[in-house]
């Protein structure tokens, strides 16, 4: 699905990831940790084409990201469901409208999907908030607005950044079952985190491979968490 | 994205705003409504549809003007002679032998009694003796390239046809069909001028309302939007805005058209109004507006989602 080769990657001065090579297998479910600044965020972008490799190459669905256009990475992002750090929302449009906005961006007819749409809401727990603006909602409505966001167009790759960010513990349980459940539906997921509990809670659930960054590298972490 | 199909002309102008019309009207609702450069594309238009109504009226009552004083009336001149019954005959071969030999005339003729009748029914009447009337003689002269020399003309006919007159009265009419031609001329150069000054506008307000929505179009391009979906967006907004604008403002334009005073007929400026079909042009004006609007916002929206990128 997602294959880095290599990939370094440097915002101007020193190289912030070196030489990462990594695979996402169809099915696969992967935590990205390390501590904050490590790089995963930065990782995560180049997965979805928001940056470009200073070195080394991403290949996306079988196809390299240098050779993408900006219309073959709009494309790109509506096979992969993205769940922001910071989930930005339009302001100006209902929460209904802000989840099916990938839906209106590629040209969808948004009253056949209706129903999906609702049973997606339902699924997240936002059923009841669905009239809502996004000023008016909380941080663990706004994550779970950004994971229905994510998941509207049915991607097979979810890249979660730190989905349970500003969340209580019992909301980041409910999020991380959400994914889990996602991933028993045959999905990629990668979730990166700086929260070890949330591995840890996650291990009794499903089969999970655990990557950590540091000074720059990937190397895979036992099961010594 | 631009393939040889893709060149800006009147022709896609259209086409695509009808697309627009056609098009989702949902997608529009990604864009925030834009206070600021809302109003400003809606007054802009319709002040700009308002000059371009009387622009065009002008250029409409100019051309009138200079196609009904030029014509034949304008190349021709008359030769009277007045003269004694037993003379006028040899006065008029006279006259008709030294037109002939006059540079700058194209030719001369003699009009015959009907005519002079015609002429002079509106000032005598219809039952009028012509026969037994002492009426002058009537030579009509058409010119040739720059016309003739009058004064000379008249020095030599006082030689030889004592008893004529050369009246070149509709040749004080000259400048004044080179000067409603120019004004006609100044009229079409207004409406492009004005049709520049729209694309200005709307160049802006589209480059403010882009810039001030970078948030938004960050949004939309993370969900997987295409700059053609986000630039289609903006350039709905202006277009609509542009024609409602200057529907107005054509409206305006039109009525305060109608409401100018009547003049007396023949009335030096009676002829601002518009007259019969052409009623119809100024209907043109906010669609023209809206092509316009659609080729600069496009091009606007364009540059920007590429500087954004
Ligand atoms: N746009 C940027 N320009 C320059 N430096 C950046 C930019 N984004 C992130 N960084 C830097 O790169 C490093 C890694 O950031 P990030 O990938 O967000 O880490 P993490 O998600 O692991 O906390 C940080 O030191 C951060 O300051
Ligand atoms: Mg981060």
């Amino acid at each position: 699905m997602i294959e880095l080769d290599s990939l370094s990657y440097s915002y101007g001065g020193d190289a912030l990831l070196r030489g990462i090579s990594l695979q996402l297998a169809p099915g696969s479910f992967h935590f990205l940790t390390g501590p904050s600044g490590s790089g995963k965020t930065t990782l995560m972008k180049l997965c979805y084409g928001a940056l470009q490799p200073t070195g080394g190459t991403v290949t996306v669905f079988g196809q390299p990201l240098e050779e993408m256009n900006r219309d073959d990475i709009a494309w790109l992002r509506r096979r992969v469901g993205v769940v922001h750090q910071e989930a930005h929302f339009l302001d100006h449009m209902t929460l209904v409208e802000n989840i099916a906005l990938p839906l209106m961006v590629s040209g969808r007819d948004l009253s056949a999907e209706a129903r999906n749409l609702k049973e997606l809401m339902a699924w997240v727990g936002l059923g009841a908030r669905s009239r809502a603006y996004p000023p008016e909602l909380s941080g663990g409505e706004r994550q779970r607005a950004a994971l229905a966001r994510a998941l509207i167009m049915s991607p097979e790759v979810i890249l979660a950044d730190e989905p349970t960010g500003n969340v209580d513990w019992e909301m980041s349980q409910r999020l991380l079952a959400l994914l889990v459940e996602l991933n028993r539906m045959g999905k990629t997921v990668l979730i990166a985190t700086h929260d070890l509990a949330l591995i840890r809670a996650a291990k009794s659930r499903v089969q999970a491979r655990v990557l950590r960054i540091a000074g720059g590298t990937l190397q895979y972490a036992g099961a010594d968490l | 994205m631009t393939g040889p199909g893709d060149r800006p002309g009147l022709g896609r102008g259209v086409r695509g705003i009808l697309t627009l019309l056609r098009g989702d009207v949902q997608a529009d609702r990604v864009v925030p409504p834009t206070g600021f450069t809302a109003g400003l594309t809606l007054w802009a238009a319709a002040a700009m549809a308002f000059l371009a109504v009387f622009a065009l009226a002008l250029s409409l009552a100019a051309g009138r003007m200079a196609s009904e004083w030029g014509g034949a009336l304008a190349r021709s001149s008359t030769l009277r002679i007045s003269a004694p019954a037993e003379q006028m005959d040899a006065q008029t071969t006279a006259a008709m032998t030294l037109l002939k030999t006059t540079p700058g005339v194209a030719s001369a003729r003699v009009l015959g009694d009907a005519e002079e009748q015609k002429l002079l029914t509106p000032w005598l009447g219809p039952d009028l003796p012509l026969d037994q009337l002492p009426l002058p003689r009537l030579i009509e002269i058409i010119e040739a390239g720059k016309g003739f020399d009058a004064a000379g003309l008249r020095l030599r006919l006082a030689g030889e046809v004592p008893g004529a007159v050369l009246d070149d009265h509709t040749r004080w009419r000259r400048p004044l069909i080179r000067a409603a031609t120019r004004l006609r001329e100044l009229g079409a150069l207004s409406l492009l001028l004005i049709a520049g000054v729209t694309g200005a506008i709307l160049t802006l307000a589209a480059h403010s309302a882009l810039s001030a929505n970078a948030q938004v179009i960050e949004v939309l391009r993370l969900v997987g939007a295409r700059d053609e979906f986000i630039a289609r967006a903006f350039v709905r907004r202006f277009t609509f805005r542009t024609l409602t604008g200057a529907g107005i403002g054509m409206v305006a334009g039109l009525g305060a058209i109608w409401l100018l005073p009547d003049e007396a007929e023949g009335a030096f400026l009676s002829g601002l109004g518009l007259q019969g079909w052409q009623w119809l042009l100024p209907f043109l004006i906010p669609i023209l507006a809206a092509v316009v609007a659609f080729w600069a916002t496009r091009a606007a929206a364009r540059r920007i989602l590429r500087r954004l990128a």
